[in-house]
């Protein structure tokens, strides 16, 4: 009996795993990875189906350090075509380990040159930049009589001590990419000190990049180190709170697009990327990210300080990915582990 | 019986053992594949987090299991060994923290202890529950269904026979509780001991939401595979973690060579009496525990109709428009739904069936030490490692079972072995307690070994064998950690978009997502608990 019980879990097993992937299909169909929020998702695929019209999009979707794990992981069997809208500290990683096929998508050399490879061909295209803030809330602070502050350095005043979320390092590539946004901008001896300060107004450091910002408009937190987009989302729910982009320079990362080596469908990929960098996708992108890869497309999204183009710092990816080993050791001997939260 | 056993072996060497080798050989391994030796152990150990992070995971898991064990053993035994009113209601109750996803208990926490949260003024004004101190209340309420499921299985079935006996030698009820009751569920108390460390060790999910930065074993492991990518370094650190399992492994041996039958052919179920003086007690409890559980779903219940907690508290029913917060919608929901249901229907049998053979059939030696080992392993298995181990194993070019990757069949396979020990557990506590006369005369009279234990073994134990298939549907609805590498594009399980729509800020809609989940769960169990009252009555041909 046991025999014929096991016979039938396996064939079971295999007639679900026939069953589910039969789909009969005449277009193209690219699996693309991604880390693009989830409400980004259909109007990117609605409009690179209308424009590659033998194309469909088939997502993979999750955040940023776990799709990056994911591709990794499958390095040796590729599964994914395309990568569109993932970290752009994340591709390096993913060229570093020659994951990433060589292609220069038509018009990629009118975007920024800080905003794509600079490799010959390319390796990645740029999309947008999404920065480092502080996601500030209005209640809390009238509560607790909370400056607003306009500068990294207003959040050494004693007043926010025990106010402050933000994301850790070793967990969250936002945390990253805010620590390499104040080494680029103060140097790497002052961004030490500076953080040394903060410890003592950090309540937590979390593992999620987004948390602080979501905790910080539930008034967990008076004020959470985030990603920009993340407040909009929370803002139209009825969050009270506000985004500062700190005047003193802020880090960012990219948002880009690369093909896949080993996919099986090259041909298609290329299409996908060269659609990628088309003006119209641009402003695609404009409706959600500020800044984008190619001058001269106005974004549309609004809530942003004129001058938030001036008041990004200049990271150079490739140095900070080849420190970051370094760097993550050096602020887990200073700051990880605190016994408990204050 | 040896080839049975012998398929076992391979199902859980591919499903567990291959793939957990692949993925733990990374520790020996420079990025690049190239064998480097205990490097990394060496700077892991270097570190001064590592001994850090080890206390911390051993003390808050030791204080989770002293905490819940006690109480997990008065609710299961008020349940089962008292005439309280209720008692299937609690029974079902009891699961409430397994048949939600984690994130319920963590948001119903953070409202009602958080720094906006309700009861924030119980707490010492410079406290806070971001930390051990909510790290140990959310294991205790994750990992006591755990323990009350093991537990009321072990004080399941009784023999009156023996309390009779104590009776009539005028035994006290403390002494009766001491030398009958005890050491029958002995079985039951080592393994649930061991299921609850196990669990409060190795899991993530709470640690990272609600721990703060209070570092553990689990988030290292986090930190390195999410955080940094590097594999190799997360695989020493599952080793690391692993070393529980083995202690698991050496505590259910000794339990079980102390184990004997309790349940004979001539025995007679123990039914309680009605007694005031024990009833009444453990009534308290038990209600008092019920109210903690429901109150706890309560809360999330009424987040997920809130619009946004706690700056707009107008009630609404949008977020359960999930197309509106994922594209998926409400599709997901079904993709979990028919994964439980597969997880279900191929555990169950396996399991019990394994579980019988290892019990009743097999001669010890290799191959059933073997299969030992591999069932209590799982369970020290962060999901996390389980999951990337798939991917190395499954998606090699080499593999011939690669053409599951990517299918339902592998998230399948992935919860029946992420979620194999408890069941097994259950199952090896429900065997241990019948007879081995059954069998001998079965033999006796010439029956099939198999119409035995088809016509004997299975339907007595059925009530274990329900308990088993919903376990395995209710985990396999919210499990994300080893999933969530897993799905393919279009088969994303509702878990995993909870998970987002709380990553994305949509925390109203990943609580109502939660809900329909816990109702789809709840639906379920109270369905078995339906079937499991009409089976009471014709339990055992008299």
């Amino acid at each position: 009996m046991y025999r014929r019980l096991v016979a039938a879990a396996v064939s079971a097993l295999i007639v679900g795993a026939i069953a589910i992937p039969a789909e009969a299909q005449q277009r193209t169909r690219l699996t693309v990875y991604t880390a693009l929020e989830n409400e980004q998702l259909q109007p990117f695929k609605t409009a690179a189906e209308a424009a590659l019209r033998d194309i469909e999009i088939a997502w993979v979707r999750d955040s940023t350090g776990v799709i990056t794990a994911r591709l990794i992981a499958e390095r040796a069997n590729p599964r994914a075509d395309v990568i569109w809208g993932v970290s752009a500290f994340s591709l390096l990683g993913l060229e570093a380990l020659d994951m990433l096929e060589p292609y220069t998508p038509q018009g990629a050399e009118a975007l920024r040159p800080s905003m794509r490879s600079d490799r010959s061909p390319m390796t990645w295209t740029g999309m947008d930049a999404f920065v480092s803030t502080i996601c500030y809330n209005t209640a809390v602070a009238g509560q607790r009589n909370l400056p607003r502050p306009t500068t990294w350095a207003d959040l050494l005043n004693p007043a926010f001590r025990g106010q402050i979320a933000m994301p850790n390092p070793s967990s969250s590539g936002t945390g990253f990419l805010t620590i390499a946004g104040w080494i680029g901008s103060m140097g790497e001896e002052r961004a030490w000190q500076f953080m040394n300060g903060l410890h003592e107004n950090v309540q937590v450091y979390t593992h999620s990049g987004s948390a602080p910002c979501n905790n910080a408009a539930r008034g967990e937190y008076g004020l959470g180190i985030s990603l920009d987009m993340r407040a909009v989302t929370l803002r139209n729910q009825g969050a009270p709170i506000e985004i500062v982009v700190p005047t003193d320079g802020v880090g960012y990362d990219l948002e880009a697009t690369a093909i896949h080596r080993g996919t099986r469908n090259l041909d298609a990929a290329r299409r996908l990327a060269d659609f990628a960098v088309t003006r119209a996708a641009m402003e695609m992108y404009g409706r959600f990210y500020a800044i984008l890869a190619l001058p001269g497309v106005t974004a549309a999204v609004q809530g942003y300080p004129a001058d938030f183009e001036q008041r990004l710092v200049n990271v150079n990816f490739r140095e900070m990915g080849a420190q970051r080993d370094r760097i993550l050791a050096e602020w887990t001997r200073r700051f990880d582990g605190k016994s408990a939260p204050r | 019986m040896r080839l049975g056993l012998a398929m076992a072996g391979l199902l859980l060497a591919v499903g567990l053992v291959m793939p957990l080798a692949v993925l733990l050989a990374r520790a020996f391994q420079g990025p690049n594949g190239e064998f480097i030796g205990l490097a990394y152990f060496v700077t892991y150990a270097s570190t001064p987090a590592l001994l850090r992070s080890a206390w911390n995971s051993l003390w808050t898991g030791a204080l989770t299991t002293a905490i819940v064990l006690p109480i997990a053993f008065t609710f299961a035994y008020g349940i089962t060994r008292s005439r309280l009113p209720g008692r299937g209601l609690f029974r079902a109750v009891m699961l409430i923290p397994i048949l939600a996803p984690s994130l319920l208990p963590a948001l119903s926490l953070i409202y009602l202890f958080g720094n906006q949260g309700l009861f924030r003024f119980m707490l010492p004004a410079d406290g806070s529950i971001y930390g051990p101190a909510g790290i140990v209340v959310a294991q205790c309420i994750y990992t006591f269904p755990h323990a009350a499921i093991i537990l009321s299985v072990a004080l399941g079935m009784a023999d009156a026979r023996l309390f009779e006996a104590a009776e009539t030698l005028k035994a006290s009820r403390f002494r009766i509780f001491l030398d009958v009751t005890l050491p029958a569920a002995r079985y039951g108390l080592v393994s649930a001991t061991v299921v609850v460390f196990t669990l409060a060790v190795t899991d993530f999910g709470i640690p990272k939401v609600i721990g703060g930065q209070f570092p553990v074993l689990a988030t290292d492991v986090y930190k390195q595979v999410i955080g940094q990518q590097n594999f190799s370094m997360g695989a020493v650190v599952a080793i690391v973690l692993l070393l529980p399992a083995l202690f698991s492994f050496f505590a259910e041996r000794w339990a079980q060579r102390r184990q004997s039958a309790s349940i004979s052919g001539r025995a007679v179920l123990y039914r309680a009496k009605p007694r005031a003086a024990r009833d009444m007690p453990l009534l308290l409890i038990c209600l008092a525990v019920a109210a903690v559980l429901l109150g706890m779903v309560g809360m999330a219940g009424w987040g997920s109709l809130i619009r946004f907690w706690p700056y707009n508290m107008t009630l609404t029913l949008s977020n359960y428009d999930f197309a509106r917060f994922d594209s998926d919608g409400w599709g997901s929901l079904q993709t979990s739904a028919a994964m439980g249901a597969w997880t279900a229907l191929i555990g169950t049998p396996l399991v019990f069936v394994v579980a019988y053979l290892l019990e009743r059939g097999a001669r010890p030696g290799a191959l059933s030490g073997f299969v030992r080992v591999a069932a209590i392993a799982p369970l020290a298995v962060p999901g996390l490692v389980l999951g990337l181990a798939y991917i190395l194993f499954f998606n090699h070019p080499a593999n011939p079972f690669g053409f599951i990757y990517g299918t339902m069949a592998i998230l399948v396979l992935n919860c029946v072995i992420h979620f194999y020990t408890v069941a097994h557990l259950t199952a090896v506590t429900a065997i241990r307690q019948l007879d081995p006369e059954f069998e001998a005369v079965g033999a006796s009279l010439r029956v099939p070994r198999w119409r035995t234990f088809l016509r004997v073994t299975v339907p007595i134990s059925l009530p274990a064998i329900l308990d088993i298939a919903v376990y395995l549907f209710v985990n396999a609805m919210t499990t994300v950690s080893a999933v969530v590498f897993l799905y393919g594009s279009g088969s994303k399980p509702a878990s995993v978009a909870v998970v987002q729509m709380d990553e994305a800020g949509q925390v109203a809609a990943a609580a109502a997502m939660a809900c329909v989940i816990l109702a789809i769960t709840a639906t379920v169990k109270l369905a078995q608990l339906g079937v499991s009252l009409s089976l009471g009555r014709g339990w055992r041909p008299a």
